[in-house]
């Protein structure tokens, strides 16, 4: 267990937004500049056709869209925002690397049996995946529950009752513990106490469920997919479309909002040094920013799951000790807070 | 009135005698700026030509005379301007061009370093403008300049300019090198609208041109003209009053022989062969000389590392 006392709670680690908070945000910049952004709404792309490398007098040097209504536009640069079954990525041919977790991830809003001060974000391993609880508000949490793909339909079917149930009981049921391990654990644990008198302390609780957000259940597969490039002539891809990870570190939208930035700094400067926008000097930058950044954050995740997915006892003990050591040292525990 | 005087010239030859890199700094008391001989050492951005430049950063083969703000009074030298008979344009240079027309927007042709060398003049130009007037249009800094590119070739200076939001004017002598450049911007119906190409020489134009421009340009065009003297002369004659002359040229060392004839055509045929002509460059002392004998020239400074940084002249 990872604990953060009160001087490291001072500083908040991240915040936790719901979706329909950001999409709100959103549109609401985007009306402030609707001059220069327009957005079509229940449109869909069904086919695009890519430029030659070289420019002749006859062919069309930029990227045209056909839409399923049939318009045709036509562009400079495309962005692929297109989520991880991204259409722009298969159309332009890229080469993915990606496998199936053989997980799901169950989702919903849960509501406390009472109102706390809810600023801390829960996570246990257990065998079949991760449980998470994310805090939204005093008084409500969000789930994001990693299971086998039978487990999580069982958990959809169930009714709210027992699905509460079954959370809570995720949270606090030791039957998996194994008493060598325990016993590991509390040896040294009070060695580091020895060693580093602050470096544990008391422990804290994760909140009980009543009840669940009405409609709120929801199921995905999981999945870890890496688009090999992310940028061709006149194309980029950002998000999903060139990344997915496990949600177990909660860094998956992040990844894309650092997609987002990394590209709107390049193409700023492309286009107040008079470069046209699709040139691919400026997007091999992007890339290879964001590659460097991503692909050690993805294997990371990719560890850690299939680290705390085995039973094996010596990878649990491992796990367990390194979770202790983590939480008792301080600059470690920093680190990984700011990832 | 007379012409306006050149007041405190300095000229630093930086380092040791085998560095090259120097800075032109005159003080202007009057209106602003003027001519700036930048040392330009350096360009940036992946072609096998920066590389090799950056790793002989302390030794310059190229620069930059920038900013070259005339001013323009009537007086009496103004007839010694007057327009000659000849013509700058050199027939053999225009053999070389001819067969490469069709090649000017490959980004890894025979004009790479041309390409890569954009990263150093647009934003040069962009700033040293800007800097100069200070009316900015967020998403079109250009917008309102009016701008001659001289020699324009296949549009690769023209291009960023254009979509800066100046108006361009290119003009260049050979028709093949004009129509692969109408070509190129007659996609995009922005750049179509913010660029005029025209196959004509400089000359030509003078007349109809007169006192038009904000900037003229001439980038890599002046090692290949036959008559320096009259090149300036015309481009003087189409700039307005308090205007400014960009003009980016090799140096005449020998570190330049052996850098842009031996090493870049020959060795690592980066240009084609014979596309320069040693005995045409010329070095930044006699290129002042030429425009401060006209004295309606101002003179003013900066160095590469400010272009790079960003840094106004």
């Amino acid at each position: 267990m990872i604990t953060f006392d009160k001087e490291n709670l001072e500083d908040e680690m991240g915040y936790v937004v719901e979706n329909d908070v950001v999409l709100a945000a959103l549109t609401k910049q985007l009306d402030e500049v609707s001059d220069q952004v327009k957005v079509q709404y229940r449109s869909r792309a069904v086919r695009y056709t890519w430029p030659l490398p070289y420019q002749t007098a006859e062919s069309n040097p930029w990227v045209q869209v056909e839409l399923a209504s049939g318009q045709q536009l036509q562009t400079k640069l495309l962005i692929g925002a297109d989520g991880p079954n991204s259409m722009v990525r298969k159309a332009a041919g890229m080469q993915t690397v990606q496998w199936n977790y053989e997980q799901s991830a169950v989702v919903a809003v849960l509501h406390l049996s009472e109102p706390t001060e809810n600023n801390v974000a829960w996570q246990r391993f257990l065998p079949t995946g991760p449980i998470a609880l994310l805090p939204l508000s005093d008084s409500a949490s969000s789930l994001v529950w990693s299971t086998t793909h039978q487990h999580a339909k069982d958990l959809l079917a169930l009714d709210d009752e027992s699905f509460v149930d079954a959370i809570n009981s995720a949270f606090w049921s030791n039957e998996n513990h194994s008493e060598l391990i325990d016993t590991a654990g509390a040896m040294f644990r009070s060695a580091l106490s020895l060693l580093m008198p602050s470096g544990t302390s008391p422990r804290q609780l994760p909140p009980s469920i009543s009840r669940i957000g009405p409609k709120s259940k929801a199921i995905f597969p999981l999945g870890l997919g890496h688009a090999s490039e992310y940028i061709r002539h006149r194309v980029a891809l950002i998000g999903d479309a060139a990344h997915r990870v496990h949600p177990l570190a909660g860094q998956g939208v992040n990844l894309g909002f650092g997609d987002v930035a990394c590209l709107t700094r390049h193409l700023s400067q492309a286009a107040f040094d008079g470069r046209d926008l699709g040139a691919t000097r400026h997007l091999l930058e992007y890339e290879t920013e964001r590659q460097r950044h991503n692909l050690p954050m993805m294997a990371a995740i990719d560890i850690l799951k299939r680290l705390y997915s085995t039973k094996m006892a010596p990878f649990v003990l491992l796990r367990t000790l390194g979770l202790q050591a983590t939480s008792a040292v301080p600059p470690l525990k920093v680190s990984c807070g700011c990832v | 009135m007379s012409a306006v005087e050149v007041r405190c010239f300095v000229m630093h030859r930086l380092g040791s005698g085998t560095t090259f890199r120097w800075v032109v700094r005159v003080f202007e008391r009057h209106a602003p700026a003027v001519l700036s001989v930048q040392p330009l050492s350096c360009l940036r951005s992946g072609t096998l030509v920066q590389s090799i430049a950056k790793q002989q950063q302390q030794l310059h083969s190229r620069y930059l005379i920038a900013s070259l703000t005339c001013k323009r009074h009537f007086w009496q030298g103004r007839a010694n301007m007057c327009t000659t008979s000849h013509t700058t344009l050199d027939p053999d240079e225009t053999k070389k061009f001819q067969s490469l027309a069709k090649r000017w927007w490959d980004e890894q042709g025979e004009f790479a370093a041309l390409h890569s060398m954009n990263d150093l003049r647009v934003p040069f130009i962009r700033d040293n403008l800007l800097n100069r007037n200070g009316r900015r249009k967020p998403g079109s800094p250009l917008s309102g300049y009016k701008i001659l590119d001289v020699g324009c070739g296949g549009g690769l200076l023209s291009e960023p300019l254009g979509r800066l939001g100046a108006l361009v004017t290119g003009i260049d002598p050979l028709k093949d090198s004009i129509r692969t450049a109408e070509v190129h911007k007659s996609f995009d119906p922005v750049l179509n609208k913010q660029i005029h190409y025209s196959s004509c020489l400089l000359e030509d134009i003078t007349e109809e041109a007169a006192e038009t421009f904000d900037a003229v340009v001439a980038s890599e065009v002046v090692e290949h003209v036959n008559d320096l003297e009259t090149f300036i002369n015309s481009c003087y004659e189409v700039l307005k009053p308090g205007a400014s002359l960009f003009i980016t040229t090799i140096n005449k060392t020998n570190l330049s022989y052996s850098l842009a004839i031996v090493a870049a055509e020959n060795i690592l045929k980066i240009v084609p062969r014979g596309t320069h002509d040693w005995d045409k460059f010329i070095n930044p002392v006699d290129l002042e000389r030429i425009l401060e004998s006209k004295a309606h020239w101002n003179t003013e400074k900066s160095c590469p590392e400010d272009v790079l940084s960003g840094k106004s002249a």
